[in-house]
Order: C-alpha cells, then sequence, then structure tokens
C-alpha cells in the first residue's frame, strides 16, 4: 500500500497547501513523492516529537501537512505533540502510519500498532481511515483533503485476490453478500476473507462488511438489516480488543436495543506464544486467519 | 540600543500582574515576574505585522495576558476572571477563543517545534515574518527541544528566534541541581544557532538582541530573576507555587512602585 499511498500523494501535490514530513523512512518508496513537492518535502530526521509539532505549527499557518513513518513511532512517540499540538487545535494534520496491526511482521513488537486506532480516537476529533486496499488509498487521501480536521491514516498490505473487483472507498461497504452471518471486518484482513468466502458455498456464505473509517458515524440500515437478519454477528480487527470497533460496534448495538443473536469478537492478541514471525504468522495465532475466522461460524 | 518601553510601563504592567495574581488568590507568579519584562520588549518592541509569538513556557501566561492588557488586546474585565469558574484566561494559554494565543501550551518542551512549522511555512512560501518564542530553563530538560534545535538549523531557520528566561529555578530545585545544562550558550551554539546573552530585565538590551538578524536561527539567553521586582519573592522557588497574602501583595506593590519612582497610589 506504500506505493499505492507515494501515487496518490503524487497526485495531489500540485495543491499548493500540501506538505510532507517523512520521520526519515520511504527509502525507495517515496522517491517520486519527493521529487514532486521539491522543498515541501522534508526529511524531519529521527525525532517524531518534533516533527508532529512541526506539522502542527504548518497546518496554523494554513498548510496541510502530512507526517509518515512506521505506524507505531507515528503516534505513539509524539502522542502529546497530536493530543496538545493537533487534537486540541483540530488543526488538519494528517499523520500517516505504514504497517498497521502487525504488518511488520518479523520486524517484532516494537514495529507493531495494535492499539493504534484506540489510543488515537481516544483524543477525540481525529479522523482514522484504514484502506483494505491498495485502490482505497487514493479515495482515502482525497477523503482526508476534503474536510479541514486532523487524520490518522493506517496503511496496511493489500491481501485481496487479483481478480477480486474492488469496490470504490467508502467508509462502509458490503464487499459479498450472504445469510449465514454477518462479519463486520476493518483493513486489509478484509482481502484474505474475499477469497475464502468465495470458496464457500452460497448457502454457507456469510454477508461480509468492511468499515475503513473510524469513528464511523451511524451504522448504515443495510448492515443493521444483516445483523437483524443473520444468526451470528462477527467482528474482525488486527487491533486489540480495548477501544477497537468490535467495543464500539457491541456498544452501539445495545444502545439501539438490536443486540446480535450471537457475537464473536476476533481481535489482536498480542504474543501469545512469546514467539515471533511474518504477520500471517501473528494472525494464526491470534485467529485472525481466513480458515479460523470461518470456523467460528459452525 | 533604545526601547520605548519606560521603567513606569513596565512597573504598570508588574503592577497589574501582581494586582491580577493577588485578585486570583493564586500561585505560579515567580515565573510570570522573571518572564514580563521579556514579554513586553517582544510584543512591544520585536514583533511586527506578519511576526508570530509561541509561549512555549505556558505557565507564564499570566504575564502573556497581562501584555496583551498592555497593548489593549484584553480589558480589565477579562482579566478579573483570571484563574475563574467559566474564564477563557486559564492558568496556561487556552487552544481556542482568544486570538492573541496561537497555541495550547502548558506541557513543556512543545513550543519550540511548533515555532519551528510557524518558521518553515514562512521561509517555504518567501514571506517576511519571524517567530518568536518564549521558552524556560527547566523546559531545556524535554527532548523534544533539542529535536528541534537540530530541525531548525537543518532548515535554515533564520526568522526563528528562541527567548530563554533563564531564571535558574525550575520545579523541584534550581536547575543547576536538577539538569545542569550549563554553559547553556556553549550548547546551543554547538547546534549551529546564533546565541547572545543578554539581561533579562534590561528591556533596550533584550531589544537590541531581538532586532539583530543572522544566517542561522537565534537564541537570546535572558538571565532573569524569578520573582523580579519583589523582594521576598525573588529567587524563592515557593513563589513558582505560593498565593499572595494581604500584606504581602501590598509590600510587593510598595516595593514595584519604589523601584520604578511611581506615586504610592493604588495599584495600576
Amino acid at each position: 500500500m506504500r506505493n499505492a499511498f507515494c501515487e496518490a500523494m503524487v497526485g495531489v501535490a500540485e495543491k499548493p497547501e500540501v506538505a510532507f514530513l517523512t520521520g526519515d523512512l520511504g527509502f525507495m518508496a517515496l522517491e517520486p513523492l519527493r521529487d514532486a513537492l521539491g522543498r515541501r518535502f522534508i526529511n524531519a530526521g529521527v525525532a517524531e516529537q518534533n516533527m508532529v509539532g512541526v506539522a502542527a505549527g504548518l497546518a496554523r499557518a494554513g498548510w496541510r501537512p502530512w507526517a509518515y513513518s512506521i505506524a507505531p513511532f507515528i503516534y505513539a512517540r509524539p502522542y502529546e505533540q497530536l493530543r496538545n499540538d493537533v487534537a486540541m487545535h483540530a488543526l488538519p494534520v494528517t499523520l500517516v502510519g505504514n504497517g498497521g496491526g502487525y504488518g511488520y511482521g518479523v520486524m517484532g513488537a516494537t514495529h507493531h500498532a495494535l492499539e493504534d486506532y484506540a489510543a488515537v480516537l481516544a483524543l477525540g476529533g481525529i479522523r482514522v481511515l484504514v484502506p483494505a486496499f491498495d485502490s482505497d488509498v487514493a479515495g482515502a487521501v482525497a477523503s482526508i483533503l476534503g474536510q479541514s480536521r486532523p487524520a490518522y491514516l493506517r496503511l496496511g498490505l493489500d491481501g485481496a485476490p487479483k481478480d477480486f473487483e474492488r469496490p470504490p472507498f467508502e467508509p462502509w461497504r458490503r464487499l459479498i453478500a450472504g445469510e449465514a452471518a454477518t462479519i463486520l471486518v476493518c483493513g486489509p484482513l478484509a482481502g484474505g476473507l474475499v477469497g475464502a468466502i468465495r470458496d464457500l458455498p452460497q448457502e454457507r456464505r456469510p454477508s461480509l462488511w468492511l468499515v475503513s473509517e473510524l469513528p464511523y458515524g451511524e451504522l448504515p440500515e443495510a448492515f443493521l438489516a444483516d445483523v437483524a437478519a443473520t444468526p451470528h454477528l462477527v467482528v474482525v480487527e488486527e487491533h486489540v480488543a480495548t477501544g477497537g470497533v468490535g467495543e464500539r460496534l457491541a456498544r452501539d448495538l445495545l444502545l439501539r436495543g438490536v443486540p446480535p443473536r450471537r457475537f464473536t469478537h476476533r481481535h489482536a492478541l498480542g504474543y501469545p506464544s512469546g514467539r515471533y514471525g511474518s504477520q500471517a504468522f501473528h494472525r494464526r495465532e491470534c485467529g485472525l486467519d481466513p480458515a479460523a475466522i470461518l470456523a467460528t461460524l459452525g | 540600543m533604545h526601547t520605548n518601553l519606560s521603567r513606569h510601563d513596565l512597573a504598570r504592567a508588574r503592577l497589574r500582574l501582581l494586582q491580577m495574581h493577588f485578585e486570583a488568590g493564586v500561585g505560579h507568579i515567580g515565573g510570570n515576574l522573571s518572564a514580563l519584562d521579556l514579554l513586553m520588549v517582544v510584543h512591544h518592541e520585536l514583533m511586527r505585522p506578519g511576526d508570530a509569538f509561541v509561549l512555549s513556557k505556558g505557565h507564564s501566561a499570566g504575564a502573556l495576558y497581562v501584555t496583551l492588557w498592555t497593548l489593549g488586546r484584553l480589558d480589565d474585565e477579562a482579566l478579573k476572571t483570571f484563574h475563574r469558574d467559566d474564564t477563557l484566561l486559564a492558568a496556561h494559554p487556552p487552544p481556542a477563543g482568544l486570538a492573541d494565543v496561537m497555541f495550547a501550551t502548558g506541557s513543556l518542551g512543545h513550543g519550540l517545534p511548533l515555532s519551528c512549522g510557524l518558521a518553515l511555512s514562512r521561509k517555504l512560501r518567501g514571506e517576511e515574518g519571524r517567530v518568536w518564542c518564549l521558552m524556560s530553563d527547566g523546559e531545556w530538560n524535554e527532548g523534544s527541544n533539542w529535536e528541534a534545535l537540530i530541525f531548525a538549523r537543518q532548515q535554515g531557520l533564520a526568522n526563528l528566534t528562541a527567548i530563554v528566561d533563564l531564571n535558574g529555578l525550575q520545579g523541584f530545585g534550581t536547575t543547576a541541581e536538577v539538569a545542569d545544562l550549563r554553559p547553556l550558550a556553549t550548547k546551543l551554539r554547538d547546534f549551529g544557532w546564533d546565541v547572545e546573552e543578554v539581561d533579562g530585565h534590561d528591556a533596550a538590551a533584550v531589544a537590541a538582541a531581538g532586532r539583530r538578524e543572522g544566517a542561522a536561527p537565534r537564541a537570546i539567553l535572558a538571565t532573569t530573576t524569578k520573582g523580579r521586582g519583589v523582594s521576598f519573592m525573588e529567587d524563592r522557588m515557593e513563589w513558582h507555587y505560593l498565593p499572595l497574602t494581604a500584606d504581602l501583595y501590598e509590600q510587593a506593590v510598595r516595593e514595584v512602585r519604589a523601584a520604578a519612582d511611581l506615586p504610592s497610589a493604588t495599584a495600576g
């Protein structure tokens, strides 16, 4: 998704208010953006607190600054700058975290971002965009620029089958229609699920919903209809349970008085075995691989 | 070297600051008294249209509010609300509601990176304005400032001036006892900044240092006295925290007036 992101940013580089800060990352990836932005592309060095403070200063002066790093380094290290400098002033700074969830795989725990959107959403007033497919990224970038608000863009790896026709970026999308259950997924986990569900016979297929913007606002009526019509609601996210989509959705359904008949939440569990590996390894450890998720449907 | 600010102007601001803190019954006055002269010089003598100011030492918000009062940007009614319920004038600057406050500060180590962003904006757009950032000395314990030092030099932010209120006291000890960075000037020069050292209560000297410009970002290290102008407060750490009693307030007013040869009428 990093290359798709670079392409999307090159596509908006002609907007004079766009500036881009990187925490010394992007080698062999962001060079086209550097060339497109010229002096507006700034390598701020390995200094994320300053980088986010600078971004807030730029935004206060009318810019649309983007600050980029590996996901944990862009929201956790400069968290107070995000809180005080960006969120308190509602400044339109966008933090871009590459490798959300277990995206950095065997790079290890310091490089994973398992609680990022809970931490960011807790501050209030920040939009979180979680593209699921490479083709989502340009739409997410356009959506961010369409509003003058702080944002966090969580990038991952598009895992959908090559022949899957990816629908245009929207906060809510139904990817597959089905009656066996309702699955709500956040982020690129959707790609693997699409592949696995397509292999199921029609009568065993769940309805697969994808949410790509948090907080997600009003629940779509069609989603609520699927929840009501199917026996089991499964929420899947590569993020800890605390502050994630599953907790939020359970609360919202209770507040509306429409609890699902059965509710399952699959989410990041940290490091159950204490061992490290690829993103796929960590997903399997948490029961986030497509086979394990579909097994919950019974 | 000259300044249009008279010692009477500075004394009146000091008296208004004492009155505001006394009426509010709150502390944090020591660091406000040390910073007040610097704030007055920056706002009355140095800032031009297109310039920006960031109060990185947010705990001197009271001195900023009084400085804005001397400029007619805040009135007595506003100052009366200082520290009270339903005020905009909280003990640290608010994120919204005051046109002259660009950023909520109070957590230390934020102002210099923010100022770098404002300075970078002007540089990228080819704009003239300068950016002024008032910092504390204890604040240099924060690592983000050292990140900003590197960044400002690397980006050639010659339009950025940090003024450091070197009052020598911080939260729970002297700066020398807690985290000794002396000599700070040497360290900042090693980071490629132009550094000038002045008496922070000599308005003409601060103004002259502020007017000079160079090719690198600038730091003005202004030696000040915490609690300046009030004998029982000067260099006493407890006045970072203590509120004034009526007797002490009257004594403080007498001392400030006498030092400036102001008649001993009521404050203001």
